[in-house]
């Protein structure tokens, strides 16, 4: 069971959160002049990094605020927690993996 | 009633004034306050406590804790029985009812035991070698192995007790109160942390409680314990829970704990039947301190499971700390200098230890000269090679190993004995370690797994013998340390005062690395090599493993079933990894251990739920009407969290003969309605219809204030995610409804978008489904009604016309009135404050009584709906199915640029002519009603498999139409117009003809009344 800062309430945990699918992901504008591939690759494409992702969270039994997190997929480190709008730190992952 | 036989005349920490009367097996004995039933047993002289899984083989009691694999129990009777309780942790007390497992008739003549004649089939993966075939047999296979070789029973009745949970957090976390714990728990709490310091028995102390040695700080080892815990105790950020076991270690310092609140009480006394029985703890904690001790192993020889063989530092335990011999004569074998210290304990309290065998050939520690001083026999470069006797050890067999350990020779010694006590060294109980995720590594010096590299994000710190640090100087220095630095770290720092220093300790000599004894037979022959007591998988099984290819420690656990039994092979992992090592000719190490994984012992499942169970499993939400509907004996519906009036039978009514009238009444009439559950979403801001207009898939921002319009909402995926009727309020603030089941998830939708997407927009949503109570009123005689309770409204076509929104008194209560429809009638909305809706309701009962006003639940609601072919998304409507599929092109606007979900009906997927579309379906028998999932075909064959087109998503008897109706999405539906498809199903086929989805009134002339 994670313990995740919220950037706007501190640490609290993971029971209160609700995971948000994966972050930095934007919405194209010009949709209709996207090929379907395009748009597949928008619409389905994930990551599944082993390692650092980069993904949303939603404080849902607190301030119900989305933010990003960093969060190891190996140990399940949080590296960081920012706002929506914020780019993706760059996390040196220390143990050397 | 027996006498207490083995019951030592003194010393121990039982209370020898207080017996406690309890039963095994039928059988009436006593025993004294402070046993657990295993001591009381063994004081009574009761060495055979059970079968084992799969040989049936009679055992005894191996140990003296939380390791035990053989003395499982039933106890307790009828529904608080519980099965597979290890009888060294089950605390003694007045009226204790046990029962021994998998036996029958009677343990001492058990059936089953035939099983070990046929121990050739039992071998590693025996259920994969011998009854896979013929396939059709496995039932009756598995049946008959079920019945074999199962242990305990479940209570067929529900668990009468109480469970609880609690969350908390901690500095420091102490999980377990030997030396190190202690030491750990007095600096951390001394300095001022918050401390968390739990022990799974009844008693703090750990080892210091079975020491005879032990000195700390001048003091013998239990009066300084004592001393401690009175520290302890008047400390108030200490919180002291014996008889509580850590049993899991999750992400981030999360560890859960069991505490056993009444468990040593009878479970019907007055003190139990008052508190919980059990209580689930959740402890975020910024530092675990891991001193959880060591477990000791056994040697592993020939028939090492005969009732009366156990592990030396139990017989020293059971002695030591309750008094209880372990039998009248002793002989030892072990690979360490540990085991003579049990030997001279076991000579102090008058036990005769017939000889210390030893698999070294020249042991030089201190505790060996102090036995030979005393006397004890010493036989070095020996082995116990046999054990002889069924139901209880009656002798051994003694014989010099070779100079490479490998075999023995041939001139053999008998040895008269009644217990064989062993040790083959300690493993640190790095459980919780490995399950934090940490890194294990071997040591040669104590030949065991230590703890090494934890993982990054967990804070744990090891201590004493969890580390494999033995020695009592060092567990108390390394407690001291912990509790210290736990305590700096969490910012506190008052002086923690010195480490308690420990009185001398003899020095150990090495240690001689011995896994399997060897016997003067091949293994496998003339007898068994227990590893893993619990499963009875023998040193042969592994070495079979081992032929067989099956070398990787997790093909070795698999295929053996090595350390998958209750005890999950808490004493035996070790003795099976070095031994596939010694086959393999590799080290231990290289061939690795398993993972670890929660929970450490068995934990029953109430605990985990807790209070979460029944009318508390999740939160009921009601309406401000619910007690009218429970009053007027509606049943009610769950959607989601709701409960929702189903229909009102009155009496002598059925089911069907309810809905029907209802729904009668509601085309002829006026019928009322709780609609208080549905979803609202009170949306305001400049940007609002510009959001509108992105979420939903038709047009927003021509919508004039006090008008309402049906909305489609779409995912990314073009898919159909929910609808309802927003109202605009005025120019910027618009109030949204949703599905009953759909609103926390469109709410968080709707967040998303605007938080992490368009920011910038200003766009406020508040939900306020139960801010307003709505009440719907529906038929022909709706808009005469409201105008007798709404006088000063303006009810006719041209100032309030349909989707149309007013505020207005109703019944005296301001209301808000939405003229929208659900059921194709003329239909008023009255939203009002919950705290007034009964009394609109009862003032629109009392006026529409003569018009015979009828109230109707959400079944009628839905035949309503489907006459009319409206849709419940969920219902028609699966996450596959775009406005398209639904013949609902009429909402998509062609000329907005964007919306959520544009794109992907353009996807070629999506515009593909013969996807599924909604149809109505009316079958050839009017009378018939198409069960709601039958699959439907279009060429019906004899038998499966047959092409299944698709599949109804509504179906009823529809009283204005005269006869059934249903809806469908089928593939290529709407090119399939007064087509006859089949439904077979439940042994028949039923015909039904493709038809408009619409039913009743399908040009909508009703709307107007």
């Amino acid at each position: 069971m994670l313990l995740i800062p919220c950037p706007y309430c501190g640490k609290r945990d993971e029971h209160e959160f609700s995971y948000a699918r994966e972050g930095h992901i934007t919405r194209p504008t010009n949709g209709e002049q996207l090929s379907d591939a395009e748009w597949a690759q928008y619409l389905f494409m994930r990551k599944n990094p082993k390692g650092v992702h980069y993904e949303r969270w939603m404080h849902a039994k607190g301030c119900r605020r989305y933010f990003y997190a960093a969060r190891d997929t190996v140990t399940h480190e949080i590296y960081a927690t920012y706002e929506m709008g914020q780019p993706a730190p760059v996390v040196d992952r220390g143990n050397g993996r | 009633m027996s006498q207490q036989v083995n019951r030592l005349p003194q010393g121990g920490r039982i209370d020898r004034t207080k017996p406690l009367r309890f039963v095994f097996d039928g059988k009436a004995y006593y025993g004294c306050e402070g046993d657990t039933l295993a001591s009381a047993l063994l004081a009574n002289g009761v060495v055979l406590v059970g079968r084992s899984f799969k040989y049936h083989r009679p055992r005894g009691i191996l140990s003296a804790g939380a390791e035990e694999p053989n003395a499982l129990i039933q106890l307790g009777q009828g529904n608080r029985s519980e099965p597979n309780l290890r009888a060294t942790q089950i605390e003694l007390y007045d009226g204790l009812i046990a029962e021994s497992q998998n036996r029958w008739p009677s343990l001492a003549n058990d059936v089953g035991a035939i099983n070990s004649l046929f121990h050739r089939i039992f071998v590693s993966g025996f259920y994969y070698k011998t009854f896979m075939w013929p396939k059709s047999f496995w039932m009756k296979y598995e049946h008959f192995i079920r019945r074999m070789a199962g242990l305990g029973k479940c209570p067929t009745e529900p668990d009468p007790d109480r469970y609880d949970k609690l969350y908390t957090h901690a500095d420091a976390l102490i999980v377990g109160a030997g030396p190190a714990g202690l030491a750990a728990a007095l600096a951390a709490g001394r300095a001022g942390a918050r401390v968390i310091l739990v022990d799974e028995q009844q008693e703090l102390g750990g080892s210091l409680l079975s020491d005879t040695q032990a000195v700390i700080d001048g003091k013998r080892g239990p009066d300084w314990v004592a001393d401690v815990i009175v520290e302890l105790r008047a400390m108030p950020d200490v919180t002291l829970l014996p008889r509580t076991v850590a049993f899991g270690y999750y992400d981030h310092n999360l560890v859960s704990l069991m505490e056993k609140v009444t468990d040593h009480l009878h479970p019907t006394s007055p003190e139990a039947l008052s508190q919980p029985r059990q209580r689930l703890w959740r402890v975020r904690a910024k530092d675990v301190i891991l001193a959880t001790g060591a477990i000791e192993r056994p040697l592993v020889y020939l028939d090492n499971d005969r009732p009366g063989c156990m592990l030396a530092s139990a017989a020293q335990t059971y002695v030591n700390r309750y008094g209880a011999a372990p039998g009248k004569r002793a002989v030892i074998m072990t690979n360490n200098d540990g085991a003579y210290q049990v030997a001279l304990d076991l000579v102090d309290s008058g036990v005769s230890v017939a000889a210390i065998v030893d698999v070294r050939d020249n042991p030089d520690g201190e505790l060996v000269a102090n036995a030979r001083a005393r006397g004890v026999e010493i036989l070095t470069g020996h082995a116990i090679t046999r054990v002889k006797g069924k139901l209880a050890v009656r002798e051994v067999e003694v014989r010099r190993l070779t100079s490479d350990g490998k075999s023995v020779t041939t001139d053999a010694r008998q040895i008269y004995c009644d217990a064989v006590l062993s040790s083959a060294g300690w493993q640190p109980t790095v459980h919780l370690f490995s399950q934090a995720r940490g890194k294990l590594k071997w040591s040669p010096d104590i030949l065991a797994f230590v703890p090494d590299k934890l993982l990054p994000g967990q804070n744990s710190q090891s201590v004493g013998a969890a580390r494999g640090a033995f020695a009592l100087a060092d567990c108390l220095v390394d407690g001291h340390a912990a509790g210290t630095a736990a305590a700096a770290a969490a910012g506190h720092t008052h002086p923690a005062g010195s480490t308690p220093v420990a009185g001398a300790e003899p020095a150990f000599g090495a240690m001689r690395e011995m896994w399997v004894v060897p016997s003067s037979a091949p293994l496998g022959h003339a007898g068994k090599h227990f590893i893993d007591y619990q499963n009875d998988v023998t040193a042969a099984d592994v070495a079979l493993a081992h032929r067989e290819g099956y070398r990787s420690v997790e093909h070795l656990k698999r295929y053996t079933t090595m350390g998958m039994a209750t005890d999950q092979g808490k004493t035996g992992n070790v003795n099976a990894l070095a031994l596939m090592a010694d086959l393999r000719g590799i080290s231990v190490p290289e061939v690795g251990t398993t993972t670890f994984r929660p929970p450490y012992t068995p934990v029953t499942i109430g605990a985990f739920s807790g209070i979460d169970k029944g009318d508390f499993l999740d939160p009921i939400r009601k309406t401000p009407l619910h007690s009218w509907h429970e009053q007027h004996g509606a049943p009610f519906e769950t959607v989601g969290q709701w409960h929702r009036a189903w229909y009102y039978p009155k009496p002598g009514e059925s089911m069907h003969d309810a809905v029907n009238r209802e729904v009668k009444a509601v085309r002829t009439s006026v019928g009322i309605v709780d609609a208080s559950t549905l979803g609202k979403i009170d949306i305001q801001g400049p940007d609002a219809a510009w959001f509108l207009n992105m979420v939903y898939t038709n047009a927003w921002s021509k919508l004039e204030p006090g008008r309402c319009r049906y909305g489609l909402m779409l995912g990314e995926d073009g898919m159909v995610m929910d609808d309802g009727v927003t109202s605009r309020l005025a120019d910027n603030h618009f109030h949204m409804t949703t599905t009953t089941g759909g609103a926390a998830r469109v709410m968080a939708w709707l967040e998303d978008w605007l938080q992490c997407e368009w920011p910038d927009k200003k766009v406020y949503l508040t939900s306020v489904t139960e801010q307003w109570a709505v009440i719907g009123i529906s038929g022909p005689m709706a808009r005469k009604l409201l105008a007798e309770v709404a006088p000063t409204l303006a009810l006719d076509d041209q100032s309030f016309p349909h989707l149309s929104f007013t505020e207005g008194v109703v019944a005296g209560v301001k209301c808000r009135v939405y003229r929208i429809t659900f059921t194709g009638e003329a239909t008023y909305e009255l939203n009002m404050p919950p705290s007034y809706a009964m009394h609109v309701w009862r003032a629109l009962m009392q006026a529409g009584e003569k018009y015979g006003i009828t109230p109707y639940g959400t079944e009628a609601m839905h035949v309503l709906r489907a006459e009319k072919g409206f849709i419940i998304v969920g219902q028609e409507t699966d996450g596959t199915t775009t406005p398209q599929d639904l013949g609902m092109d009429w909402i998509v606007s062609k000329q907005k640029p964007d919306f959520l979900g544009k794109r992907s009906l353009q996807r070629s997927d999506t515009r593909r002519p013969d996807r599924k579309h909604l149809v109505g379906l009316l079958t050839e028998d009017p009378n018939e009603v198409l069960p709601e999932g039958a699959q439907i075909v279009a060429e019906l064959k004899d038998k499966p498999p047959m092409e299944m087109i698709g599949h109804v998503t509504s179906s009823y008897y529809s009283p204005n139409c005269g006869r059934s109706i249903a809806m469908a999405l089928v593939k290529n539906g709407r090119n399939r117009m007064g087509e006859i498809l089949y439904m077979p199903y439940e042994g028949k086929v039923v015909k039904a003809k493709v038809t408009e989805p619409k039913f009743y009134d399908p040009e909508g002339a009703r709307i107007n009344g």
